[in-house]
């Protein structure tokens, strides 16, 4: 299961990958709204936690497809499909290889993209709690969302709708604490229900994506 | 090392074989032949449990074969080493040193794999099955886009894995030159009444 780690972050790094875009794709959404929003500091102060979630969300959606989209085209998902690993592994791995390179990068880069948001000083220390805790869920459901729509050929419309309802508690609770955190309140029990979010997806997902994932190598 | 006994093969909701028996010993390789469409790359892909059988039993050591499709499952920016090394791993073997060498791929270790051509890349494909270390091998058209001298090499690979107690059910139109490969023409197995169960392909 190592090896299909370092075999995935190896994919991800090298040309093609897609490493950086969700990043990339971060740092525009932040980056465009205050042309959009007009540059208020104290209204993009307000809106900064929502915002930085947002584009996180989208972010993450954005690389989705490709969690089992290449491997489905070069025959490698049969193959994994057929070898010693059982395919709930093959889909834990691809959910934590998935938030290696796309929800770390974002959590890494958040307290910078918080400054061009003009996000107050208490506001760091949530934002990036209620990322590092919120952004595997995010994972944990696209890796399943991915396996819903594998072998669709252009499945990503499918795959992002699909996914968009079940991000919902995520995102709520996640920019929660961090707006909570932002205005100097306690941010207690939105982290809780974000942690339970994580916990619960984590633990129940990957069996999901494997028996969709069953279903549609068929 | 297989016996499969009764066994009806669907695709797409249609049933595509039916009352498929045969037994595969160690040392044994078994020749699937029949028209394009018959279901050879069904039943292979239902023997591998890719697909659900809709009748019969396969009976076979668990985790006990290795499958290979048309399709190779290699990755364009990993080199050929690099390929076979995951595999190996994956499979919990190793043995790329002896795979790289039985299909002539030393030479092009550090290329990567986007690089080879169809035919080079098809011994990848095949030099995979050497480092997955298990007995039973299951192939489907295994010679496509290979020159003459690449199916040399496979026969010898094939041959070998015979002699060390493998077996191999292989679909192909190629005489490989086996001493006695049993050939297990398909088309009286095809299905009289093709029925549609599959509630799901209704809605596709």
């Amino acid at each position: 299961m190592i090896a299909l780690l370092i075999r995935d972050l190896k994919l991800a790094l090298r040309a093609g990958g897609g490493f950086g875009l969700a990043l990339a794709f971060f740092l525009i959404v932040v980056t465009l709204v205050p042309f959009g929003v007009g540059p208020d500091p104290e209204l993009l102060s307000k809106i900064a936690p929502g915002i930085l979630w947002l584009g996180a969300l989208l972010a993450c959606l954005l690389s989705l497809d490709r969690i089992f989209a290449l491997d489905w085209e070069d025959g490698s998902l049969d193959l994994l499909a057929t070898s010693p690993l059982p395919l709930e592994g093959v889909a834990a791995i691809k959910s934590f290889g998935h938030w290696l390179t796309t929800g770390l990068p974002l959590i890494l880069a958040a307290p910078l993209f918080g400054v061009l948001m003009n996000l107050p000083a208490t506001g760091f220390i949530p934002l990036i709690l209620s990322l590092t805790l919120g952004t595997p869920a995010l994972s944990v459901i696209g890796t399943f969302g991915a396996a819903l729509t594998v072998g669709l050929k252009r499945g990503g419309l499918l795959l992002s709708l699909l996914v968009l309802p079940l991000y919902v508690p995520t995102l709520i609770f996640g920019a929660q604490v961090a707006q909570r955190g932002a205005e100097g309140l306690s941010i207690t029990s939105p982290l809780l229900m974000l942690a339970g979010i994580t916990c619960g997806t984590i633990a129940l997902l990957p069996f999901a994506a494997a028996a969709v994932l069953k279903a549609n190598l068929r | 090392m297989l016996e499969v006994s009764d066994l009806s093969v669907t695709r797409g909701g249609v049933k595509l074989l039916e009352g498929v028996s045969f037994k595969l010993a160690a040392g044994q390789a078994l020749v699937l032949r029949g028209p394009n469409g018959v279901g050879k790359t069904s039943l292979l892909r239902t023997v591998a449990g890719l697909q659900p059988a809709l009748g019969g039993a396969i009976q076979f050591e668990p985790d006990g074969f290795a499958y290979a499709s048309h399709a190779d499952g290699i990755k364009a920016t990993l080199s050929v080493e690099e390929n076979l090394t995951f595999w190996a791993q994956i499979f919990g073997s190793n043995g790329v040193e002896a795979a790289m060498m039985a299909y002539d791929l030393r030479t092009l270790r550090e290329r990567p794999a986007g690089a080879l051509s169809a035919g080079q890349g098809r011994r990848l494909g095949l030099a995979r099955l050497l480092v997955t270390g298990r007995p039973l091998w299951l192939l489907d058209e295994p010679t496509v886009s290979l020159d003459a001298e690449a199916v040399g090499m496979f026969a010898r690979a094939i041959k070998a894995h015979l002699q060390a107690g493998g077996a191999a059910l292989l679909a192909t139109h190629i005489d490989l030159g086996l001493e006695d490969p049993t050939v297990l023409e398909l088309s009286p197995y095809k299905a009289k009444t093709p029925v549609t169960d599959d509630f799901d392909e209704a809605f596709l």
